[in-house]
């Protein structure tokens, strides 16, 4: 045994992770800037765009499957980030914004990348004319598109929550809803609405390249909540204190392969290695389920009481593995908790047991946010604002980011259910709180930042 | 099997794989491999065999410097012979296990 540098364990842990535990690299993307893409025109500012895009990426599905065949990890999604448009849109016209939106699609077509994230802007602050000619482009552009992208930060703890542009958003949801309405207003499954967006996510919907990144990047999205359901059920009845230390060895684990891939794939693409985000990421495959690791904590159905608990241990000890196996731990990192892109989660929904105001309590300490989460169609717009702006002040006041992807079904009540097909999954139609939060969100302004802003 | 001074140290070469073949124990599987890689011009560095987890369990580690084939027409060639022995069979890089299971 003197060239085996492993165990048979090790070796089969390896295998059965992949095979029986679902565990993949959720995505590769790669992040574009496209500042030195500004034009005078829009046709030229689109023609740069679309040149850029596919000379940077025109690899990136080939390399990613020689990778996935070398190292026996699937690589489910290829993914392209791009600077937030509101910052190269210049003059841009709404018009103008949907043909950048459509040539940012076809450049996402033509690489056979799944999305392209960055349709975006960021407004806690104020809004510029060009961001409210992004506004009000969203809509369109999403119903047009079939891969883009799009994303707001509406507030952040240093400058607080903008209502104005919160009480905007709300309406545009309202309209991509009823604009895609013919496909179960799966327009609003690409648009997030963040409050402390980071700027090197690699995960969709959010996912955008900073104005303070470098030129390019490849940042990985690990993934593997059967690995550590596996792990923590092999365990049994343990304490806290073991549980946290499996949940952090497997996090360990699992985040070593994704900075592996990730360092193997940029430099193939002759790109630098931006960060490997450890995010537990769940599925809607059965065993992919980050409910039914809360479950196995000891709660009968999540949504139950102590599930902010479980879920607090959890994404702590994710974060805690995972920080140490990569020096360059960034993105979102923690657990997701997407109600219908987990079977255990619409399982929960269905039966009553896991509520909005339940989902709101637990994304106040993982990441990220009220996601993916169907609500009846006629829900008013300012509700919908409130609830992004109840959601937005978790995050300014905890100094984290949090986000909102609300589907307000088109024509659908509690009960129904709307199905997105692959990863977005199947969501049942949850209510909300009826009573109205009119008056909040007319009265119009911000909400100033918290004293933690303060601190210099 | 040759050997090399190298084989101490515990850096993956980045031409080095690990193929596990998991599967009910029959005549031939080592000589079934065995002549896939031989084809390929792949040398084998190390065998070892044993029940894991209740499976016969064959692990090789096998060095493609001297590869005459890709990687992706080698893993074809070996899933093709793992049908014919009835047995599951992974290649993979050895990185993948340096990374998860060493610090």
């Amino acid at each position: 045994m003197r060239h085996l540098n492993f165990s048979g364990e090790e070796i089969l842990e390896t295998i059965n992770m992949v095979r029986t535990e679902q565990l993949d690299i959720r995505t590769i993307t790669v992040g574009i800037s496209l500042l030195d893409c500004v034009s005078d025109s829009c046709q030229g500012l689109c023609r740069n765009i679309y040149d850029k895009v596919e000379r940077i990426t025109r690899d990136l599905r080939r390399v990613s499957a020689e990778i996935a065949e070398e190292f026996g990890l699937p690589i489910i999604n290829n993914r392209i980030a791009v600077t937030p448009i509101s910052l190269i849109a210049g003059r841009s016209t709404p018009a103008e914004l949907l043909r950048i939106a459509e040539t940012l699609d076809r450049a996402a077509h033509a690489v056979d990348v799944d999305f392209i994230g960055g349709f975006s802007t960021s407004v806690e602050k104020g809004m510029t004319q060009v961001d409210a000619n992004l506004f009000a482009a969203i809509p369109e552009a999403l119903a047009a598109t079939k891969r883009v992208c799009a994303s707001v930060n509406v507030g952040s703890t240093r400058a607080g929550l903008n209502m104005d542009a919160i009480a905007d958003i709300g309406r545009i949801i309202k309209r991509t809803a009823e604009l895609t309405r013919a496909e179960s207003s799966i327009g609003c499954a690409k648009l997030v609405v963040f409050c402390n967006a980071v700027e090197d996510n690699p995960f969709m919907a959010g996912a955008f390249h900073g104005a303070s990144e470098a030129e390019w990047a490849v940042n990985v999205g690990v993934s593997g909540p059967g690995v550590v359901l596996r792990a923590i059920k092999a365990a049994g009845d343990v304490d806290f204190g073991t549980l946290a230390a499996i949940i952090r060895r497997t996090a360990f684990k699992i985040t070593r392969a994704g900075e592996l891939v990730g360092r193997t794939a940029a430099a193939r693409l002759g790109l630098p290695f931006g960060i490997v985000d450890l995010s537990l990421a769940p599925t809607p495959a059965e065993g992919d389920s980050v409910a039914r690791i809360l479950e196995e904590i000891g709660l009968e159905r999540v949504g139950t009481h102590g599930s902010t608990a479980a879920l607090a241990l959890l994404n702590d000890a994710v974060k805690k593995g995972g920080a140490m196996a990569s020096s360059y731990v960034g993105g979102l990192s923690g657990a997701f908790i997407p109600l219908s892109e987990d079977a255990g989660m619409i399982e929960a929904a269905e039966r009553g047991s896991v509520t909005i105001d339940k989902l709101e309590a637990m994304t106040a300490v993982c990441s990220v946010g009220l996601d993916m989460i169907a609500i009846p169609g006629d829900t008013p717009a300012e509700t919908i604002a409130a609830i992004i702006a109840d959601e937005a002040a978790i995050g300014m006041i905890n100094k984290k980011t949090t986000a909102v992807r609300l589907i307000p079904a088109a024509g659908k009540r509690v009960g129904d259910s709307v199905d997105f097909g692959g990863l977005l999954g199947r969501a049942p139609v949850i209510p909300v709180n009826t009573n109205s939060s009119r008056r909040l969100i007319s009265r119009g302004g911000r909400i100033p930042s918290p004293l933690q802003a303060l601190i210099n | 099997m040759a050997q090399t001074e190298s084989a101490q140290s515990d850096t993956p070469k980045a031409d080095r794989a690990i193929i596990t073949i998991i599967g009910a124990d029959r005549v031939g599987i080592i000589a079934g491999i065995s002549a896939v890689l031989a084809e390929a011009n792949v040398n084998i560095l190390d065998i070892s065999q044993s029940v894991i987890r209740e499976f016969f369990t064959m692990i090789m580690m096998v060095d493609l410097a001297g590869a005459a084939v890709s990687f992706h027409a080698l893993h074809e060639r070996l899933m093709r012979k793992g049908e014919e022995l009835a047995v599951r069979v992974e290649i993979q890089r050895e990185e993948i296990f340096k990374a998860m299971h060493r610090i």
